[in-house]
């Protein structure tokens, strides 16, 4: 297994409190990996190590093969905020065009980025007109436009329709399949199944780090939430 | 650094302004609209307002780019705008050139409708060309846009960078000589004046009110100004941190 994302005993402290305490896990190349847990168990900060905005404690991140951060990585990382990191003041083709400028890509690519996120009717809308939903979708279409080998996403679907969720998690698949790595954070286990590794997170550890499979087979349902309760409280006894 | 990137990020920030057109409205009108109250207030007296005028030819653009500034970076800053772009090729003076290109183009359009009014219907009268003193209010706005960019580093909100005009700005109006003359002031207020960018500023195009060619001391002034600019631009950069906790 090739490995896109290597994070070894990662520390990060919050002031004082630590938020994330030793984490370690990988991610393997052409996947999609689900990094799921309860608000404040610390995925985004776990996400923001990996894009190099995070200043850790101690530890290491290693990002295709280079040290998380590093300049190289620039061109071959996308990063999609959970909130929607957009122009509110631009028109959604002049933000994805402004993005994909940054990477020398041309128009024609920045609008079908646009069509890929089903914004095809809202292309010359202002941001700020937009839903939530829609503006989530401009935001990834900012990051997609440079089609990077790791596509971070932090909760990339929240307040989405069922149907277009449907549609962005067949995209996120297509893409793995075509060799991009995917990190997706969720905090709705229902879409954990979709994920082909599963990373669980709750306060600052990790739960489980495995495919959906071994997590069900491990614990004895086919419930993935019930599987990630069920998880929590046999680590909870083995402390206590 | 990427002169294609700085060139779109200065395209970026100018359709932002374009779909703004109250606030291009503003920035046009308001400072013509102030030259045109001081001409009148000064009717019985031409001499004052070809001083003042002058001045405030300059000092209008330092204001207006200094306030838009402080809050587009600080919108860049709270809506996540800065961290994502932090996470892309772009190199941090890609972006403050952006800025400071775009925000040149913009002053230069302001420069030009306030100096044409003032020359063509208000009658101010300098000795030195309109083309050194419109030169001179763009560079003012450049410095304004680079204190602004370096200001909002300490602002968290739009309505603490706003009070930071009051703060940085006036100080040096009140400072700068143009109320009153720098060297009949308390001592020491002409010493903390000697080290406000805005005083240089101010005296340069004084000079260009006073004398048809190009003094030394407006050189001199000019040289002090880009300093200045320098300076700011790079603790500006210095405030753009990739990493954060």
């Amino acid at each position: 297994m090739e490995i896109a994302i290597g994070v070894d005993d990662l520390v990060v402290l919050r002031g004082k409190r630590p938020v994330l305490h030793g984490l370690s896990c990988t991610v393997p190349r052409g996947s999609v990996t689900g990094l799921l847990g309860p608000s404040g168990s610390g995925k985004t900060t776990l996400i923001r190590c990996v894009v190099g905005v995070q200043k850790i404690k101690s530890g290491s991140v290693t990002v295709l093969g280079q040290p998380a951060g590093s300049p190289a990585l620039r061109h071959r990382v996308g990063y999609v905020t959970q909130a929607p990191s957009v122009y509110a003041d631009l028109t959604v083709r002049e933000n994805a065009r402004y993005f994909a400028s940054l990477y020398g890509i041309g128009h024609r690519q920045a609008d079908q980025a646009i069509i890929d996120v089903g914004l095809k009717q809202a292309a010359d809308q202002l941001v700020t007109t937009l839903s939530g939903g829609q503006r989530a979708r401009v935001s990834l279409a900012c990051a997609w436009v440079s089609k990077p080998e790791l596509l971070v996403l932090d909760e990339p679907t929240v307040g989405q329709d069922p149907v277009l969720r449907n549609d962005l998690w067949q995209q996120f698949h297509d893409l793995a399949r075509a060799g991009t790595t995917l990190l997706v954070s969720s905090h709705v286990m229902d879409e954990a199944g979709r994920c082909e590794r599963l990373i669980l997170l709750r306060e600052g550890r990790i739960v489980a780090d495995d495919t959906p499979a071994a997590v069900r087979a491990a614990t004895g349902t086919d419930d993935l939430e019930e599987a990630f309760l069920r998880l929590v409280l046999a680590q909870e006894k083995a402390v206590a | 650094m990427s002169a294609r990137i700085t060139l779109h990020t200065t395209a970026r920030i100018l359709r932002q302004l374009r779909h703004d057109p109250r606030t291009i409205g503003l920035l046009l009108v308001v400072p013509a609209l102030l030259l045109t109250l001081m001409r009148y207030v000064f009717d019985s007296q031409p001499a004052i307002f070809n001083r003042v005028g002058v001045t405030m030819l300059g000092v209008f653009p330092f204001i207006a780019m200094f306030l838009i500034t402080s809050v587009a970076m600080l919108r860049e800053r709270t809506t996540g705008t800065l961290e994502r772009l932090l996470t892309t090729p772009v190199h941090k003076l890609d972006l403050l050139f952006g800025y400071a290109l775009a925000f040149a183009l913009a002053a230069a359009a302001q420069a030009a409708v306030a100096a044409g009014l003032a020359y063509a219907l208000l009658d101010l009268a300098t000795a030195g060309s309109a083309w050194t003193v419109a030169g001179l209010a763009i560079g003012n706005a450049v410095l304004g846009m680079a204190i602004g960019l370096l200001v909002s580093a300490f602002a968290q909100s739009e309505f603490q960078a706003v009070q930071f005009m009051p703060a940085f700005v006036l100080p040096q109006m009140l400072l700068c000589g143009l109320i009153w003359p720098r060297d009949q002031m308390a001592g020491w207020l002409e010493t903390i004046s000697n080290v406000m960018p805005m005083t240089y500023a101010v005296d340069a195009l004084t000079e260009v009110s006073r004398h048809a060619d190009p003094t030394a001391t407006m050189w001199r002034d000019v040289a002090v100004v880009i300093g200045c600019i320098v300076v700011a631009l790079l603790l500006g950069a210095a405030t753009l941190r990739r990493r954060t906790s």
